[in-house]
């Protein structure tokens, strides 16, 4: 019952095998062993200190793993380092807004699109097609006119629809998101949830932590609820939300 | 908010109405800021005639390379480093031992290799060296940030000071390197001090034009994003400590250059060049102009050589007290700046 789908490993694009995390003596991560369907958004669940955001850190080289093994599209990593997980096709936005503050608007983007490679980095200008990549970007996020304010000088909602934006800039297959709702007004959350559905539309498998039931059911195709950094129930959102383990543990009613 | 400057249309129409320019430019900071030091710097060099220019000028040519190029650390990465002075010092000893043909046997302290090179072979030398005493410092710096930085950078240029000083064998210690080569182009020997200081603003051109390359490149914009948040530079793909050695080997190979130039002008150095003050004062220089920008940079070098030298002039100061008193003004300036206008003169980015 864990597992809605079939076995077939095809079918999975992220697969944690047994990975753990601990701060001192507190397991955030224990012993996860999870995977996530390739295609679709995934959400994860679960109480305050149940390790959702730990394992976003973990699958994005934000943290290093304890042990066990991330596969990544059938690759089997057990460390994996920040800056390949570009390479891995992975990108995520932080829970905290992260930006590049005192860079504007634009330069925020443009970084996600220039070459990675160090040397002819410092011969490479910005082109045309970066800037009407970064435009195309700014757009579909409503922030074109604000390019060329300081990142620091935008509102916590056009922060956030920023992070999203310089995400999507780099065009990758799988996105960790960390809470892209949380604390958006009606208008911002109905923007970033269509941003959310175009990027799912295009076949990009979309992982997010929410504590919002409400969107969960709206957005999500498969859940995943964590309670003391171990995995509850995993499956179908409306399959999973029926059971009374995850009535009792986590929605309290 | 970011400033641009006005069109040339903007400026003339605002020529042609000078009550409008002035309400419209009283706030502005950084065209006072340009205006004043800039204007100072004129009237003090026609005050003091010709002579007195050209060694201001050399002076600032070689202020402002170290500070245009420890700027794109400090400034551009974000990594205070107060041990520049040590490249500096690095680029003037291999310059200054692989030019110098003393014959030192005479004297009793002791004889150190005399290689006899022009000043053109031992310059790329001197870039090199400062470049790889930088790779190696930079691999084991980065594993640090923020302010243990500062302390690893505080202890390097605290270590190079004591190898200048007790390394007698190459460096002869406190009694310096006498007779460092003038730059030479075959017969021609460029020994007047006007030809120095055209020779110090042209390596100053290029150090500016190189740093200018940099910062406008892919390349510059990824050392700000790192600068901004390094771990989420890496999310997105940038190995973050290759890029911080690559530009702190480039700024260093800047600061040797500096080095070199500065051997070659004053044809003597000892260890007393390249003490932890300096280093401290080009950190200044860097705050002062404004961190993340060149013309900062060259305003601040500027502001500084005039301080310096200024204040040799000032009737109610005692020779004696000179070097002292252009510390606390420094000191003085920097506190004011940072409560007042912590992005420094012209710049943006606040520390």
């Amino acid at each position: 019952m864990n597992q809605p789908m079939d076995d077939n490993p095809e079918s999975y694009i992220l697969e944690t095998v047994d990975i753990s995390k601990h701060f001192g003596a507190v397991a955030a991560v224990d012993g996860l062993t999870v995977s996530i369907p390739r295609q679709g958004v995934t959400s994860i669940v679960g109480p305050n200190g149940s390790g959702k955001s730990t394992l976003i850190n973990l699958l994005s080289g934000t943290l290093p793993l304890d042990g066990g093994m991330v596969k990544i599209d059938g690759l089997g990593l057990s460390t994996i380092h920040a800056y390949e997980t570009p390479d891995h096709s992975i990108t995520r936005t932080f829970q905290e807004v992260r930006l590049f503050d005192q860079i504007s608007v634009l330069d925020n983007i443009l970084v996600v699109l220039t070459t990675r490679k160090l040397w002819p980095s410092l011969f490479e200008r910005t082109r045309r097609q970066h800037r009407e990549k970064a435009q195309e970007i700014l757009e579909k996020v409503g922030m074109w006119d604000k390019r060329s304010s300081l990142a620091m000088d935008l509102s916590y909602g056009q922060r956030k629809l920023l992070e999203i934006g310089r995400a999507m800039a780099l065009n990758v297959n799988i996105y960790l998101l960390d809470e892209p709702f949380a604390g958006l007004f009606p208008q911002m959350l109905e923007r970033v949830k269509d941003i959310l559905k175009g990027m799912r539309d295009e076949g990009r498998t979309i992982i997010f932590v929410s504590h919002n039931m409400d969107i969960v059911r709206e957005m999500a195709d498969h859940l995943i609820v964590m309670d003391g950094g171990k995995l509850l129930l995993a499956g179908e959102v409306e399959e999973v939300l029926n059971q009374p383990e995850v009535i009792s543990a986590y929605l309290g009613s | 908010m970011l400033t641009r400057p006005p069109s040339w249309q903007r400026l003339s129409e605002l020529a042609r109405n000078p009550l409008q320019a002035f309400a419209l430019s009283r706030n502005n900071v950084e065209l006072w800021a340009n205006l004043l030091i800039i204007t100072f710097a004129v009237v003090f060099m026609l005050w003091k005639g010709a002579t007195f220019a050209v060694t201001l000028g050399t002076v600032f040519a070689i202020w402002a390379m170290l500070s245009v190029s420890l700027n794109l650390v400090v400034g551009f990465t974000g990594l205070l480093s107060i041990g520049h002075i040590g490249f500096f010092g690095v680029g003037a000893y291999t310059v200054a031992i692989l030019t110098s043909t003393t014959a030192y046997e005479n004297l009793r302290t002791g004889a150190i290799p005399t290689f006899g090179w022009p000043f053109f072979a031992a310059l790329p030398v001197a870039a090199i060296a400062a470049g790889l005493v930088a790779l190696l410092v930079g691999i084991a710096f980065n594993r640090f940030r923020d302010d243990i930085y500062v302390l690893v950078s505080f202890g390097f240029a605290i270590i190079s000071f004591n190898v200048f000083l007790n390394l007698r064998g190459i460096t002869r210690g406190a009694f310096g390197i006498h007779d460092v080569a003038r730059p030479q182009i075959g017969s021609w020997v460029f020994d007047t001090e006007l030809e120095l200081m055209l020779m110090a603003m042209a390596l100053m051109v290029i150090v500016v034009g190189i740093s200018w390359f940099i910062v406008s490149s892919s390349f510059g914009r990824v050392l700000t994003a790192i600068r901004e948040d390094e771990q989420v530079a890496e999310v997105f793909g940038y190995h973050a400590s290759h890029y911080k050695l690559a530009v702190w080997v480039i700024s260093a190979m800047m600061a040797g250059v500096a080095g070199g130039m500065f051997s070659s002008w004053t044809t003597f150095i000892d260890p007393n060049s390249f003490i932890l003050l300096e280093s401290v004062l080009l950190v200044s220089i860097v705050i002062l102009g404004g961190l993340a920008t060149i013309w900062g940079s060259l305003l601040g070098a500027l502001a500084f050589v005039l301080l310096e030298e200024g204040m040799r002039f000032l009737p109610f100061l005692p020779q004696e007290y000179v070097g002292q008193a252009r510390q606390v003004v420094l000191g003085i300036l920097l506190v004011l700046l940072m409560v007042f206008r912590p992005q420094g003169l012209v710049g943006r980015y606040k520390l």
